[in-house]
C-alpha cells in the first residue's frame, strides 16, 4: 500500500508517465533537448563545422575540375551529374560524425547519466539523428548553391528538386541510425574513428556517386548498381534531371527498411549500453 | 526511520567473473553510507544496479521503495548518480549542461535555468558558469558532476568513488560539497576506496571484497572491533630504551614497538585510556621523563588490511 502510494505521488510530482500522449510529448521534448545539444557543438568545434561544410564543398569543386573534364558522362554537364551524387557523399561522410560522438559519450559516462534520468530510452540517439538531419539539410541547401555559382541546374521543376531533398535528407537521417548503432557497439572513440569509415568508403565509392556504373567489371557493376547509395543516388538525380534511371520505390523501400532495422537494434544496444 | 535502501541477496556475474555474490545491505533514510572495498570488489556493479543501469542475475533491490527492476522509470526520477568520472558535456558551458540535465527531468526551462543558477552558486561555479567545460579543472568538473545529480532535489542519491583522480586539497574541498548534497535531507550511497574518505563523511560503512560484505558497523565500531589502541610516547635521549621496553611491557597486548632512530615507542593496548595512565605512573616513578607521549586510535586503513588480509 505505502509503496503505490509512492509511486503515484512521484508521478504527479514530476509531471510525466501517464497517458500514451503524454509520453509521446516528452518523448519528443526530450529528443529536442539532445537535439539542441547536439547542433550546439556546430558552434563551440571549428573542426567539426569545417569538416561539414568546407570539405564537402573541396570535394565538390575538386571532382568538377579534375576529374570532370576527363569523365563522361550521358546527359551532358558533369556537374550536373556530380552534384546530387556528391549530396550523398556529403551526407554519409557527415553520419560518420555521429559514430564517433556517441562512441565518445559512451566512454565519458554521459550515456551512463542519460541513462539514470527519467527520459526517453530513444531521445539520445533520436536527438543526435535529428541533429544530424538538420545539418545536413544546411550542408545541401550549402552545397547546391556553389553548384548554381560553377553551373548546376534542377531541369525537372521545383517540386522535384524539394522532393529530391526530402528523400536525400531521409536517406541519411536512416544511415544516422547504422552510424548511431556502429557508435554504440565499438564504444571507444579511437575505434570510431576506424569503424566509423570503413564500410563508408565501398558504399560511396563502388557506386553511381561519381560515375556511372557501366565501365566497371560485372561484378563490382553488380554490386554498385544493386546497392542502396546507388539505388537512392539515381533517384536523386533522376528527379533532379528529369531523367529516368533509378527505381523511386526500391529508394523508398530501403530507406524504410534501414530504418526499421536499425532504429530498434541501436536502441536496444543503448538500453543495454555499459561504458 | 525507515530503510530508503533494500539489498537482498543479489547476485551479478559478468560472463565466469562473479561481481556480486549475494550482497545484502540497508541503509537508512537521510544517512550517509559508505560502501567500502578495493579495487573490483563490485561497489560498482551494485551501484550501477541500484541505478537502473545494470540488472541483477538474481535477489531483491528496492531504492525509496521502489523495486528496481519492476519500476525503473519511476526509480529514475528520485534518485541522482554521479559516476567514477565526471559525466558531463566537455563542449558545453557548465550553465547548459545543469540547464539540460533539468530540461531531461522534465522542469519547465525557467525551473531549470533557476535551479542551475542556484546550484553553480552553491557549488561556487558562478565565474565559470558560461565557459565550455573543456576549460574546466578537475576539481571543477567534479563540482559540477555532483551539481548535476542533485538538479533535481533526488531522495538518494549514490556517488561511485567521488573523489578519485583529485589531489588531497581539491578531495578535501568536494567533501565539503558532498556534506553539502545532503542538507536538504538526501539518503546517500557513497562508495570509496580511501578508509580515511568512508571516515570523514559516512555515517555506517559496509566492507565488500570479491563481490560479497565482509564487515559493517560505523567507523567506530569497525575500528574497535577489528584493531586496537596504540600508546605512542617518547622520552628523552638519555633514558636506555631496553630499560623503558621492559617497563612497559605489562601494559600492552604484544612487545612494545621501538623506533631506534627517533625513539618513538609505540605499544598496542586494550584499554587506551587505563593504559595511557599507567604508562605515566610507571615511568614517573622510575624517575624517567617523558616528552611526549599520546593516544592514537586505529585508523581504517589498519582495519581494512585486517579484513581483507591484503
Amino acid at each position: 500500500m505505502a509503496q503505490e502510494q509512492t509511486f503515484s505521488s512521484v508521478h504527479i510530482g514530476q509531471q510525466s508517465g501517464g497517458s500514451i500522449f503524454e509520453r509521446i510529448w516528452w518523448n519528443i521534448h526530450d529528443t529536442l533537448v539532445i537535439t539542441r545539444r547536439n547542433l550546439t557543438y556546430y558552434t563551440r568545434l571549428p573542426q567539426l563545422l569545417v569538416f561539414s561544410t568546407i570539405q564537402p564543398v573541396m570535394f565538390l569543386l575538386l571532382f568538377t575540375y579534375v576529374f570532370g573534364g576527363a569523365i563522361q558522362t550521358p546527359g551532358g554537364e558533369y556537374i550536373n551529374y556530380l552534384l546530387p551524387g556528391i549530396l550523398i557523399q556529403t551526407v554519409m561522410f557527415g553520419g560518420t560524425q555521429t559514430t564517433i560522438g556517441l562512441a565518445e559519450d559512451l566512454s565519458k559516462g554521459l550515456i551512463d547519466r542519460f541513462r539514470s534520468l527519467p527520459m526517453g530510452r530513444a531521445a539520445v540517439l533520436a536527438g543526435r539523428t535529428v541533429a544530424d538531419s538538420i545539418r545536413n539539410l544546411f550542408v545541401v541547401i550549402l552545397m547546391t548553391s556553389v553548384g548554381y555559382i560553377i553551373g548546376f541546374e534542377f531541369q525537372n521543376g521545383l517540386l522535384n528538386a524539394l522532393v529530391a531533398v526530402a528523400v536525400l535528407i531521409l536517406f541519411g537521417h536512416a544511415m544516422s541510425w547504422i552510424f548511431a548503432t556502429i557508435g554504440m557497439l565499438v564504444k571507444d572513440p579511437e575505434t570510431a574513428q576506424v569503424a566509423g569509415f570503413i564500410w563508408v568508403f565501398p558504399l560511396i565509392f563502388a557506386s553511381s556517386i561519381f560515375v556511372p556504373t557501366t565501365t566497371m567489371p560485372d561484378a563490382l557493376r553488380t554490386f554498385a548498381e544493386n546497392q542502396p547509395v546507388s539505388v537512392v543516388a539515381n533517384v536523386v538525380r533522376d528527379l533532379t534531371l528529369g531523367t529516368s534511371t533509378g527505381d523511386f520505390w526500391l529508394a523508398l523501400v530501403w530507406i524504410t527498411t534501414i530504418w526499421l532495422v536499425f532504429a530498434p537494434v541501436a536502441v536496444w544496444q543503448y538500453r543495454r549500453a555499459a561504458s | 526511520m525507515t530503510d530508503t535502501i533494500v539489498v537482498e541477496d543479489v547476485y551479478k556475474a559478468y560472463g565466469d567473473v562473479n561481481a556480486l555474490n549475494g550482497v545484502s545491505l540497508s541503509v537508512r533514510e537521510g544517512k550517509i553510507f559508505g560502501l567500502l572495498g578495493p579495487n573490483g570488489a563490485g561497489k560498482t556493479t551494485l551501484v550501477r544496479i541500484l541505478t537502473t543501469l545494470l540488472k541483477p542475475d538474481a535477489g531483491r533491490v528496492e531504492v525509496a521503495g521502489i523495486d528496481v527492476l519492476k519500476d525503473s522509470m519511476a526509480l529514475r526520477r528520485v534518485i541522482g548518480l554521479a559516476g567514477q568520472y565526471p559525466a558531463v558535456d566537455e563542449q558545453l558551458t557548465g550553465r547548459e549542461n545543469l540547464v539540460m540535465v533539468g530540461q531531461l527531468y522534465h522542469f519547465s526551462r525557467s525551473e531549470a535555468k533557476s535551479r542551475a543558477q542556484d546550484l553553480l552558486k552553491r557549488f561556487s561555479l558562478t565565474d565559470a558558469a558560461d565557459r565550455p567545460v573543456k576549460t574546466y579543472s578537475g576539481g571543477m568538473r567534479r563540482r559540477l558532476d555532483l551539481a548535476a545529480s542533485i538538479v533535481a532535489r533526488p531522495k538518494v542519491l549514490f556517488l561511485d568513488e567521488p573523489t578519485t583522480g583529485l589531489d588531497p586539497r581539491t578531495r578535501m574541498e568536494a567533501w565539503e560539497f558532498i556534506r553539502e548534497l545532503v542538507r536538504d535531507g538526501a539518503t546517500l550511497l557513497l562508495t570509496t576506496q580511501y578508509l580515511e574518505e568512508a571516515d570523514a563523511l559516512t555515517g555506517f560503512i559496509t566492507v565488500i571484497d570479491e563481490g560479497r560484505v565482509i564487515a559493517e558497523g560505523t567507523p567506530d565500531e569497525l575500528k574497535s572491533r577489528l584493531g586496537s589502541d596504540v600508546l605512542e610516547l617518547r622520552v628523552s635521549r638519555d633514558i636506555n630504551l631496553k630499560r623503558v621496553e621492559s617497563l612497559l611491557q605489562p601494559i600492552g597486548k604484544d612487545m612494545p614497538q621501538i623506533d631506534l632512530q627517533s625513539g618513538d615507542i609505540s605499544i598496542a593496548v586494550n584499554d587506551g585510556t587505563r593504559s595511557l595512565l599507567d604508562a605515566v605512573r610507571i615511568l614517573d616513578g622510575e624517575g624517567i621523563s617523558i616528552e611526549d607521549i599520546g593516544l592514537r586510535r586505529p585508523t581504517l586503513d589498519d582495519v581494512f588490511l585486517s579484513i581483507t588480509g591484503k
